[in-house]
């Protein structure tokens, strides 16, 4: 366990060298922020009955999804792991004493914490202070808040462990280009990372709910901004444990059984 | 000329070799801007018009900004690049070559994987002119196209700012994502719908709104007078200064030495 929190500690000090970059990508996912809100708001105006969440309520889900969005993305990808793969480097990782499996979701969650941190300080400074209709609110209550911050670690978990999935299919493939871009982008879309779930169709929204993607920043952002509440909650997260202990264990299988496989050509 | 088509064969030639990653890509393309489409439809689903337009108009203004976005990124690839290509040296190559760099800059890559978008975004034009109810007289065909090129110019004057930027800061600058893929992902509804800031941002400015929303207004019939019609002509000045301050950053350039 010692192993591994010192592997987060270098992965994490690593990223946050980089802070001019991460200023730069605030100001855009700002930008960004502000024109997903303009676009919902003259939807909400032409029909707000029509409107399947509050406003106020997607105002925060939109600020949390651009604060966290290094959190939950799919199509953020570890250039390290894929190489590693790719190239056949992967067997200096095999003689190390790491489990490999713990060692790349370690190296991702890391990855994923620390570029979070600093874009989420400096959009929280902010988006507090806006005026109306931009304002984020606060979670209904504290109860709501340590939910939220649960479910979050959870649905972070879950996108970990399915990026695992997509890199251990490299073993079998070799060309990373196609199942990246396809895994990463309707990982996006399912999540509802485009449009929310609730404006999904009916009959649709009840399928998707039920899929891994659902257990990704679709929850914790609808339990911060009060959209699911009580019981729904509960449900939400017991579905979000069962997808991170599935997407966990077969992800361990799958890496198992292709590194029994691995041939790595001399050299 | 000549010697572009001749960049452009070994372009397409060489990613041909490649033909399952081609593929892949373009699927993966496909796919990218298809989930947009579908977002927009659920949209639909639950509201009949937004600010006036409805689904079929929204879509064509999807269309056309799609392909427009699309063929400058497939040409202009090069200037999207750029930053790589300060920071490797390759640069410097092209200076001392005896042709003028920004042809240089533009010959260097072309995307054809993009096609697989480009695809989609011609059967979404062709389905949205057929339910919107355009009448096909020649100012509309004229509209529709001086849309489309101009639209595409003006996204390769942005990728050729890009570039420019980066003669100052070596990196390339993350924010200005927002106006070209910004363009792209909101310009899929009118302009005008983001309110009277964003939209008179979009005209005097950047001018995005040129070519989308006020000709549109023209092809959709919503206006009488021929100018909306050229607006996408106006919309060309703002290659001007694009050009001029790729020109200021070359004369400023620096090589990094690696």
């Amino acid at each position: 366990m010692k192993m591994y929190t010192a592997l987060f500690r270098i992965r994490f000090v690593n990223t946050l060298q980089y802070r001019a970059a991460a200023l730069a990508g605030v100001t855009t996912q700002f930008a960004w922020g502000f024109m997903l809100i303009l676009t919902f708001r003259v939807f909400y105006r032409e029909n707000p009955a029509a409107f399947p969440m509050e406003f106020s309520h997607m105002v925060s889900y939109i600020w949390m999804q651009q604060a966290f969005i290094a959190l939950f993305m799919t199509w953020f990808w570890e250039d390290d792991i894929a190489d590693s793969i790719t190239s056949g480097a992967i067997a200096y990782e095999l003689v190390r004493p790491l489990d490999l499996y713990n060692r790349w979701f370690c190296q991702c969650t890391a990855n994923r914490v620390s570029r979070a941190t600093l874009r989420c300080i400096a959009i929280f400074l902010v988006v507090f202070l806006l005026p109306e209709p931009f304002r984020m609110s606060l979670p209904p209550s504290f109860a709501q808040f340590a939910l939220f911050l649960l479910s979050a670690v959870l649905a972070l978990g879950v996108v970990v462990a399915f990026c695992m999935l997509v890199y251990t299919s490299l073993f079998y493939t070799m060309s990373p280009l196609g199942i990246r871009i396809i895994s990463a982008m309707l990982g996006e879309f399912l999540q509802g990372a485009i449009i929310p779930l609730p404006f999904f169709p009916a009959p649709i929204r009840v399928i998707v709910e039920l899929l891994p993607f659902a257990a990704m920043q679709n929850m914790p952002l609808r339990i911060y901004s009060g959209d699911i509440a009580g019981s729904d909650a509960l449900r939400g997260m017991i579905l979000q444990v069962f997808w991170l202990i599935m997407l966990f264990a077969v992800g361990r299988v799958a890496m198992r059984r292709a590194l029994k496989k691995v041939i790595v050509q001399g050299g | 000329m000549g010697l572009y088509f001749k960049f452009f064969a070994m372009h397409l030639k060489s990613q041909m070799q490649y033909k399952v990653s081609f593929f892949m890509t373009m699927l993966g393309q496909f796919l990218t801007s298809f989930l947009g489409l579908i977002g927009i439809y659920f949209m639909f689903s639950l509201f009949n018009e937004v600010a006036g337009f409805t689904f079929a108009q929204v879509l064509l203004c999807f269309a056309i900004v799609l392909i427009a976005f699309t063929l400058a990124e497939m040409f202009g690839r090069g200037f999207d690049l750029f930053p790589r290509m300060l920071g490797n040296g390759e640069f410097d190559r092209a200076l001392v070559r005896p042709r003028n760099v920004i042809f240089q800059v533009l010959a260097s890559k072309m995307e054809f994987a993009r096609i697989g978008r480009l695809v989609q975004s011609v059967v979404v034009l062709i389905y949205a002119l057929s339910t919107s109810g355009i009448v096909w007289t020649w100012d509309n065909v004229l509209t529709l196209v001086l849309m489309i090129v101009c639209g595409s110019l003006v996204f390769f004057g942005l990728f050729v700012i890009y570039a420019a930027v980066s003669f100052f800061t070596v990196e390339g600058l993350e924010f200005m994502n927002i106006l070209t893929d910004g363009g792209r992902e909101f310009g899929r509804y009118p302009f005008v719908i983001y309110g009277e800031g964003v939209l008179r941002f979009l005209t005097y400015v950047i001018p995005l709104a040129l070519f989308q929303y006020w000709p549109l207004l023209y092809l959709l019939g919503m206006e009488e007078s021929m100018f909306y019609m050229f607006t996408p002509l106006l919309s060309l000045l703002f290659l001007l200064p694009c050009y001029v301050l790729f020109r200021v950053g070359l004369r400023r350039y620096k090589s990094t030495g690696s």
